[in-house]
């Protein structure tokens, strides 16, 4: 028989242009190979830190998104009512002189009303500096909706947070936990990882109420309560110490446990730390037995540590711990019902901890030095790694949550050991070496300093003179002392308000403020297209920048359209979010592979271009004239500090190229882009392991840039900045907060982790609402941009709630039923769907999946416009008043992260099918028409 | 129909292993991506942007729950793709002789000029593996990236299929399993890896492995622990003593 013979070697492109990912959070690298200069298939880069060639379901389908009919054409001027979708196209002349003609004034009389929020930006760094650089102290991204606890709560404990800041030691760890991660954060790195972890048999523990994607693939699941987490980690915590089974030596080396409070009630440093007159921490020096500064030359801190100083006794923080966490109340029999884990799993898991970290302990023989000059011969691991994320982190009780995942850690010796958790350059960096927050307002001038950082007590809140928040989102006040990423879901809520000062225009880049990303969908719109007594909008300007055709973009009165990920250059920088590895430094940058087909600019050249026109000091030469041509051209010659600039590969050295310092390179995009579009400088052998104690990665920082001087530091068991404010509440220390919340900052702000209800189940009545709601993000969905994606559409284009089988059962439920989900702020009707592998007191959807009709190019009967739905018309940003005369925030009282995961619903079925999910929104015009009826993409022949 | 070769030389397949596939679609498409720029038709989505999008696709991934005898339920994640079977009944249903197997590695193939869209294959397919293209109306399947695996334009290292190329967590294998010796069968003789519906007759030559014990099925060898006092105070004693140990 004669065979067809289909040409095996068939010409894959023409060219391979490397760049990074857009497609999530991730920044992985891809090769995107074109054919007749148009994109023709996207595939990992293979040389690339992140994923190694690898890429996801969302990655592979870039092609889709750079070609979706829902794609921004041109600038837009509302012409009809907010919230209509009715535009006409406008010239970028006519809309950048539009944007000044708002902004300028704003800038010479008050800064602050321009409020700056930019969603999903990954150039913070970048817009920062423009917003620093115009005046206003209202800027945030949207880290206070996301994971704020967890990143707080990492920095204020271990100067680091899980993903980009650090990472498990794949390659060495033994047993592996994973809490509260779905699908993503990160999506490659770690399905990689657990493919690596299952190679080598090595067991993973996934804590979930819900079991999809890596809890599925898990080889224990815990299927915990909601809420509860860090319930179950200090009994964990509990058990170990029960037992001796903690790392007494890295505790007392490493971390302030050996450091001395003040445990005198009368005191005026109740509860504070002692320290000497040149303000150095002390403790006990167990060669003398006598106080000494922590980093003294050879001190060996005492964990027992005891010394009465003008006639105060202070105590070792570890005689705290041990009084603390040895209580009943953290027996895992106290804490099973709660949880939902039997106390004798709990404590099976706690001999499995300590088992592989004491008994299976790893030792490399890599010498090294620590920061007292003291020469170790070995690196000693404890190889138990955790990773955590949203899950644990979206609640009220969230940042506690999160500091006792660290505190357990810790307490293992596992944080920056073999086998543990491994930072990620720029980190580790204490809380101390971060900024302080600023946001006092100068007319026509630059704010004093960045608007996100670390306060230290509550002389670092941010208030105005007649004691009113100085920010719009009301960060970093007593509400939120450590609100480190602001709060961008308090911005809308507060600027309708007028609540603490009214605003003029918000600027808003890449967030669907009016639809999945706020807490009370229906009530964002209201408050976006609210008019006063006359007539006028109560927000009075919205400017916002999207590259697609979102429900945010119907509230503009003014659109930037941005260009798609393949049309733009970015850089993904150390002085921001980089893309580094443990073992390594690295950034990288994303160009425009591919020129855009049609009117639209890459918003961060047109931030370049609109500081240029309104004379912002930094972007700006003496003589006024632009100090930078576009974003590329800033990439290149921006320095943030001298021989120090966005991109660290590549720079001009005193002999020739060098990396991390040196002088801008008018070239230096060619080398990245010869590279793969990334750069990786490498961390030395004797540095890759106890960084922030090590001299010899110390100092290999500063000679990368990344620090300007060595600062090692401990870890803080103990989180003296929370001990501050709460003295502050006590009525001990100026200044105090308001008397509604001292009671709240007393129990919240304790400085040791500690686990209280979700702040809901005190508001909204458990019995009235005895289910928990999540959601997860779907594996192939980036929040709401995947529904635009036809291929994507077609993996997840729907979301019923899922429901565990017994309720399923109880309520007499079978397939194609809808339920009506009650919440104390709304309700929903939505179809349903049964889930055994599930928490029995939970329900769940997958997020953002429900599209507004008329937004991104979809028919109005696409079934994410008609099935699909959000839990946000469940969820409010304040809770339900309780007798107080009060209305909480519904956000963690430490850092103000949105409680997202707090939500309690009761549901009920409705007998009949009611065709559409409920509450029904009325559809926006689609200011880019609809996408076309059949798409067969090929651009080869 | 159409003739089956009696014997293949090779035995080109993809081990997809259960135990750590995420379900996370990544395969699902990488293939689209390269299965539309390059062999046949594109892989079309009709109402792409409506109320029924219909598309074609040559691998999905589906999920199951499993509730075991004791312990929790579990979510198993199964990508479906072409088995290329050795006894292919879509091959020999074919009228035209569209549809054929190659004789020197064993991949199915539809050759899309002969194919005149009649169906019969895909009603065939015990496993639902082929797909009508929406706008071609040709029928679409699973090639192995036969563009891919032998393609003098790729390196090396690039010469296997797309989904293999991009799955993030290794769940995907592809070799000879034909030889005995080869790493795919390695892998399927270690995990004991299995064919999908072997009662169809239809010899398959893709192989599942399937997932690992779970929860309560597995051994735990960690001994549990004991308390080093009974009381606070005990604690602090053996603190001492440890404190004495490390010198």
């Amino acid at each position: 028989m004669r065979q067809p013979d289909p040409d095996r070697s068939p010409k894959v492109s023409d060219e391979v242009r490397k760049t990074t990912c857009y497609m999530c959070a991730c920044r992985c690298g891809i090769d995107v190979h074109l054919k007749n200069g148009e994109v023709a298939y996207i595939e990992g880069n293979r040389d690339h830190p992140v994923n190694h060639g690898v890429l996801c379901a969302k990655g592979a389908s870039g092609i889709m998104q750079h070609l979706s009919p829902a794609r921004l054409r041109a600038p837009l001027k509302r012409t009809g009512p907010r919230g209509s979708g009715e535009f006409e196209e406008i010239s970028w002349d006519e809309a950048l002189e539009l944007a000044v003609s708002w902004m300028k004034p704003i800038r010479e009389s008050a800064p602050e009303k321009l409020a700056f929020f930019t969603g999903r930006d990954q150039s913070q760094s970048f817009t920062s500096y423009w917003a620093q650089a115009f005046g206003t102290p209202n800027y945030a991204a949207h880290g206070g909706f996301c994971s704020v606890n967890m990143a707080a709560a990492g920095i204020y404990t271990m100067g680091g947070a899980f993903w980009e800041f650090g990472q498990p030691d794949w390659e060495r760890t033994k047993l592996f936990l994973l809490f509260g991660v779905a699908e993503d954060h990160d999506s490659n790195p770690l399905k990689m990882g657990l493919g690596r972890l299952k190679e080598r048999g090595v067991k993973t523990i996934g804590v979930n109420p819900i079991r999809t994607g890596y809890n599925a693939v898990a080889d224990e699941w815990v299927g915990i309560t909601p809420g509860t987490d860090g319930l179950f980690i200090l009994a964990l915590v509990h058990c170990l110490l029960e037992a001796g089974k903690i790392d007494l030596d890295y505790l007392a080396r490493w971390t302030n446990a050996p450091a001395l409070v003040d445990e005198d009630p009368k005191s005026d440093r109740y509860g504070l730390l002692l320290r000497d007159d040149e303000d150095r921490l002390l403790v006990i020096d167990r060669r003398t037995g006598r106080p000494a500064p922590y980093d003294g030359a050879g001190v060996k801190p005492d964990l027992r540590g005891k010394v009465r100083r003008a006639g105060i006794t202070h105590r070792s923080v570890f005689q705290l711990i041990a009084g603390r966490y040895l209580s009943k109340d953290f027996a895992p029999e106290a804490v099973e019902g709660r949880t939902g884990v039997p106390a004798a799993r709990i404590r099976r898991i706690a001999a499995e901890l300590a088992h592989v970290a004491f008994d299976q302990a790893i030792e490399i023989d890599q010498p090294w030095t620590d920061f007292r000059g003291e020469r170790h011969e070995k690196m000693i691991g404890r190889p138990v790694s955790v990773h955590a994320m949203r899950g644990i982190s979206a609640h009220s009780n969230g940042f506690q949550t999160c500091r006792a995942l660290h505190f357990l850690q810790i307490l293992l010796g596992s944080v920056e050991t073999p086998g543990g958790f491994r930072f990620k350059p720029p980190y580790p960096k204490s809380a101390e070496a971060h900024p302080k927050p600023c946001a006092d307002p100068h007319p026509g001038q630059p704010l004093d300093g960045p608007h996100l950082g670390f306060v230290h007590g509550p002389e670092d809140l941010l208030y105005r003179e007649d004691g009113t928040p100085a920010r719009i989102d009301k960060a970093f006040t007593w509400e939120n002392p450590m609100s480190a990423h602001g709060l961008m879901h308090m911005v809308i809520s507060n600027a309708h308000a007028g609540d603490p000062y009214r605003i003029d225009t918000l600027f808003l880049y890449m967030a669907n403020m009016a639809w999945n990303s706020s807490m009370g969908t229906g009530r964002a719109m209201e408050m976006l297209s609210d008019t006063d007594e006359d007539g006028e909008y109560v927000i009075p300007r919205i400017i916002y920048s999207d590259a697609y055709s979102s429900e945010m973009v119907a509230y503009a009165d003014l659109v930037l359209p941005d260009t798609t990920y393949l049309e733009r250059h970015d850089c993904i920088s150390l002085l921001d979010r980089p893309i580094s590895e443990p073992d390594a430094a690295a950034d990288a940058i994303r160009w425009p592979v591919v020129e855009p087909d049609r009117d639209v600019r890459g918003f961060q050249s047109v931030l370049v271009d609109l500081a240029a026109r309104l004379g912002l000091p930094g972007f700006v030469e003496e003589d006024g004239t632009p100090r930078y041509a576009d974003y590329a051209d800033y990439m290149i010659r921006h320095e943030r500090r001298p021989g120090v600039g966005p991109l660290a590969g590549w720079r001009v050295g005193e002999t020739g190229m060098t990396h991390g310092r040196g002088a801008p390179n008018e070239a230096q995009l060619d080398s990245y882009i010869a590279n793969g579009g990334f750069w990786m400088g490498h961390v030395p052998a004797e540095g890759a392991f106890y960084k922030p104690w090590n001299m010899a990665y110390q100092d290999w920082a500063v000679e990368t840039g990344l620090t300007d001087a060595p600062r090692p530091y401990l870890f803080d068991l103990f989180c003296e900045p929370l001990r501050r404010f709460q003295l502050a509440a006590e009525g001990r220390t100026e200044p105090q907060p308001p008397d509604h919340l001292r009671e709240r900052i007393k129990l919240t702000l304790d400085p040791l982790p500690i686990w209280y209800p979700p702040m809901e189940d005190g508001h909204a009545d458990p019995v009235e609402y005895p289910l928990h709601a999540l959601t997860q993000r779907p594996p192939a969905m980036y929040h709401s941009w995947g529904g635009q994606n036809a291929w994507l559409r077609q993996i997840h284009g729907s979301n019923p709630l899922y429901l565990p089988s017994h309720l399923w059962q109880a309520h007499g439920f079978s397939e194609g039923d809808w339920a009506r989900v009650s919440s104390a702020h709304g309700e929903i009707v939505v179809p349903v769907a049964e889930m055994a592998a599930l928490n029995d007191n939970t329900v769940w959807t997958w997020n953002a999946i429900g599209k507004r009709k008329g937004a991104w190019a979809l028919d109005d009967k696409a079934p994410e416009a008609t099935k699909g739905f959000l839990l946000n018309h469940l969820i409010h940003e304040l809770l339900p008043e309780k007798g107080d005369g009060l209305r909480w925030s519904n956000s963690d009282p430490v850092t103000g992260q949105a409680a997202w995961f707090d939500l309690r619903v009761r549901i009920e079925r409705v007998d009949r099918d009611p065709g559409e999910s409920y509450p029904v929104t009325e559809p926006q015009a689609s200011p880019v028409g609809r996408g076309p009826k059949t798409v067969a993409q090929k651009v080869g022949e | 129909m159409t003739d089956l070769p009696e014997t293949t030389e090779r035995k080109l397949g993809l081990v997809i292993d259960l135990d750590i596939c995420v379900g996370c679609h990544a395969c699902v498409t990488a293939c689209k991506g390269w299965n539309t720029e390059n062999y046949g038709a594109p892989l079309a989505d009709d109402d792409a942007y409506g109320e029924e999008p219909v598309g074609a696709f040559l691998n999905r991934v589906h999920s199951f729950e499993v509730t075991p005898e004791s312990g929790p339920a579990q979510l198993v994640h199964f990508p479906r793709s072409c088995l290329h079977c050795d006894d292919a009944p879509c091959v020999t249903v074919c009228p035209t002789g569209a549809s054929w197997k190659r004789a020197e590695d064993g991949i199915v193939l539809v050759n899309e000029d002969e194919c005149i869209g009649c169906g019969l294959c895909a009603w065939a397919c015990p496993y639902g593996a082929r797909e009508m293209d929406p706008s071609a109306q040709v029928m679409k399947k699973c090639t192995l990236c036969v563009d891919r695996i032998d393609n003098e334009n790729l390196d090396p290292i690039d010469r296997e299929p797309a989904c293999v190329r991009t799955c993030p967590t290794g769940a995907r294998h592809f070799g000879d399993l034909g030889d005995p010796e080869s790493a795919v069968s390695q892998l399927v003789e270690e995990r004991g890896g299995m064919d999908l519906m072997p009662e169809q007759g239809t010899k398959p030559v893709n192989k599942y492995l399937p997932p690992r014990p779970k929860d309560e099925e597995i051994d735990v060898l960690a001994p549990l622990l004991a308390p080093v006092a009974d009381e606070p105070r005990g604690f602090l004693g053996w603190l001492d003593k440890a404190l004495e140990r490390m010198g």
